[in-house]
């Protein structure tokens, strides 16, 4: 795509542990317009938040980055390769410039002994052009945009002082404020009360119509997706096994990965379903399976095949591929 | 229904405590819990809904006799026993903590990391003086890990060794070893992964089939209360604001607040992104009530009558019950 914000290629992350190299992410490629909401879905341990926070290089310090992964940002001001940036400052034009990133859990992402406002305006001294004051203003502004009543009050308060919705606004106006050009949200309503991630979630995706910058949404709740994002990748120990168009891949799931996870899921308009788990466990990361990554769960695995050869991923309708040699075939079969 | 069905009976339990005090003057008290009443017949899986801070906890510590009632009652009975859990003598209360159990929801900080596998499952028998000898202990430990799919190699292990779902396991087989009759499983799919949490759940209704128990089940997801439980009860700010069958609250809710949790539950569907009613605001703080319906600060239906008098529940049909003003009017 040439209009794409941002290009990820081959990316592969592995871990320097005292067991040996550990393999993160690997060969994940995919690419985001600006205006566009990607959700990354997997369950705990596929990969998915050390992949977004590769994007702005937050990873620890024993983290290997392979030769030929490419993270690129396409900027106004011409391209940027995020892995070559090696200096903290020159790191400043992707964190918090044109990339910011919203947590899980707002209690630890903020400080806890600095008023929330002095942490909004000390972000945007460091990466815009205004003065304090008008840093002060833009702050409250966004905290009344995101629907925070009495914005100027809650300027001077610390974190403590927020209710956990609360503090899940603060954060997105903090890191709207800068107006980055991709927003990285990592589990942004995980830690809410239904009606609450409700109200934010309904905050974001007028943000989204408003600000027009793309989001990289992470998130494990398959429908938390289907109300936000454009288009879905499925990850599953650290490959991208399906993506697609929201619509796609939850009504016509192609991988068997993909397919058990809604298998999984209780849903509220099927009770009389009886929810079927994904067999077997995630294997551990110090054996990772040889061939597909999923055939060792895989119900449909073809011995000699899926436990050898890995799968490559296979276009089967526009935007819509998988990366499964049954899928493959049946589509083979079909067309 | 008649009372004598009921394996637990709960009648305006209320559960308070005290924070915080001023030099002079009476301390603050909180009322987590304010006139509960509920049934759970034997055999049932009872779902207990709500958002953090509504008092799910509380309420099932307080049937467990683990925080102290404040008044009101809470009966237990079963075809041996009955207690009343607020006069209850020492003797009886060892007996009942054999007979009701709790599984907890952090699978990571319920396990003692120094314990292996099998003295941890183990210890409620040591503790209780159930077994008399270490061969019986160990055949009961085993059958009962064999229940929850843990086999020899794994008794041997120490909690670190396992997943978040084995771990699970590891719980409820600790919690059933003492063989009781009734559970409350606080939130325990909660931190489980899409895939692990199905299987967790189909075994815990297997169980349940399979040694005659009866589960109060906590939790904040209707989606997994709906598949799981008999009957539903919905807490609000303390108070039960719906009881119903799980089939009659799904499919026709009563009390606006448990039809905003419904439509607040993200939809599957890409093109259901529909207007929903969307709650305003946050749950209020228990120090300070509000008056009336506890709900009207947050209902769309709320008039004059909700913030002056407290609804007191209706019965809609047999097992269900509302507590609202309005729900007729609502319902039409």
């Amino acid at each position: 795509m040439s209009d794409a914000l941002l290009d990820v290629r081959d990316l592969d992350i592995r871990f320097a542990t005292d067991e040996g190299l550990i393999t993160a992410v690997e060969s994940t490629s995919f690419s985001l317009s600006s205006g566009e909401v990607l959700g990354l879905v997997g369950e705990s341990g596929s990969g998915k938040s050390v992949t977004a926070k590769a994007l702005m290089q937050l990873n620890a310090n024993n983290t290997r980055y392979g030769e030929r992964s490419v993270i690129e940002l396409h900027l106004g001001s011409g391209s940027v390769q995020v892995l070559k940036l090696k200096r903290p400052r020159d790191l400043r034009v992707v964190r918090g410039g044109a990339v910011s990133m919203i947590f899980q859990e707002p209690m630890a992402s903020f400080a806890p002994a600095i008023t929330i406002g002095d942490q909004m305006v000390e972000q945007l001294l460091v990466h815009t052009n205004q003065s304090k004051a008008g840093a002060k203003e833009l702050s409250i502004e966004m905290l009344a945009r995101v629907g925070i009543s009495d914005a100027d009050k809650r300027f001077n308060q610390y974190a403590f002082e927020l209710s956990g919705g609360m503090r899940q606004r603060a954060m997105i106006a903090m890191a709207l404020s800068t107006r980055p050009q991709l927003l990285i949200a990592d589990e942004p309503t995980t830690a809410l009360d239904v009606t609450i991630q409700a109200q934010v979630l309904d905050l974001m995706k007028d943000l989204i119509v408003e600000f027009g910058m793309a989001i990289l949404f992470i998130t494990h709740d398959l429908g938390v997706i289907a109300q936000t994002a454009d288009r879905v990748a499925v990850m599953y120990l650290g490959r991208i096994v399906e993506t697609g168009t929201v619509r796609d891949v939850l009504r016509n799931p192609l991988h068997p990965y993909t397919q058990g996870l809604l298998r999984a899921l209780p849903r509220l308009d099927a009770l009389d379903e009886p929810l079927t788990p994904v067999p077997g466990d995630i294997p551990s990361p110090l054996e990772r399976p040889a061939g597909c990554v999923f055939h060792t769960r895989c119900t449909l695995a073809i011995a000699g095949r899926c436990d050898q050869v890995m799968p490559v991923a296979t276009l089967h309708s526009t935007g819509h591929s998988v990366a499964c040699h049954v899928a493959s075939d049946a589509l083979g079969v079909a067309s | 229904m008649s009372d004598s069905e009921a394996l637990v009976d709960v009648d305006k339990l209320c559960v308070e405590f005290s924070i915080g005090r001023k030099l002079f003057g009476p301390p603050t008290v909180v009322r987590a819990v304010d006139s509960v009443s509920l049934r759970i017949q034997s055999g049932q899986f009872f779902g207990l809904v709500g958002e953090s801070g509504s008092g799910k906890t509380t309420f099932g510590r307080a049937i467990l006799k683990a925080v102290p009632i404040s008044s009101g009652t809470v009966r237990y009975s079963d075809e041996e026993v009955a207690y009343d859990l607020k006069s209850i003598s020492k003797v009886q209360l060892k007996d009942y903590r054999k007979r009701a159990q709790l599984i907890f929801q952090d699978p990571y900080a319920a396990l003692s990391p120094r314990m292996t596998v099998r003295d941890i499952i183990a210890e409620p028998l040591e503790v209780m003086k159930l077994t008399k000898t270490r061969e019986e202990t160990d055949a009961r430990v085993r059958e009962m890990a064999a229940r929850c799919r843990l086999n020899l190699e794994h008794l041997r292990r120490f909690p670190h060794a396992f997943s978040g779902g084995q771990r699970q396991r590891i719980s409820i087989a600790r919690a059933l070893v003492c063989q009781p009759r009734f559970l409350v499983a606080d939130e325990s799919v909660a931190a489980l992964d899409v895939s692990i949490q199905a299987d967790i759940l189909n075994m815990l209704k297997k169980l349940q089939q399979e040694l005659g128990l009866t589960f109060l089940f906590i939790s904040h997801d209707l989606s997994v209360v709906a598949h799981i439980c008999d009957m539903v009860a919905v807490m609000y700010l303390g108070s039960l604001v719906e009881i119903a069958p799980t089939r009659a609250l799904f499919h026709s809710p009563k009390h606006p607040y448990t039809k905003a949790l419904l439509s607040a539950i993200p939809s599957l569907d890409p093109d259901d992104r529909g207007d929903v009613q969307r709650l305003r605001g946050e749950i209020p703080s228990p120090t300070n009530p509000p008056s009336g319906c506890r709900f009207h600060t947050r209902c769309p239906s709320a008039t004059a009558l909700c913030s002056e008098r407290v609804p007191i529940p209706e019965q809609v049909q047999e097992g269900h019950t509302v507590s609202c003003h309005h729900w007729q009017k609502l319902a039409e």
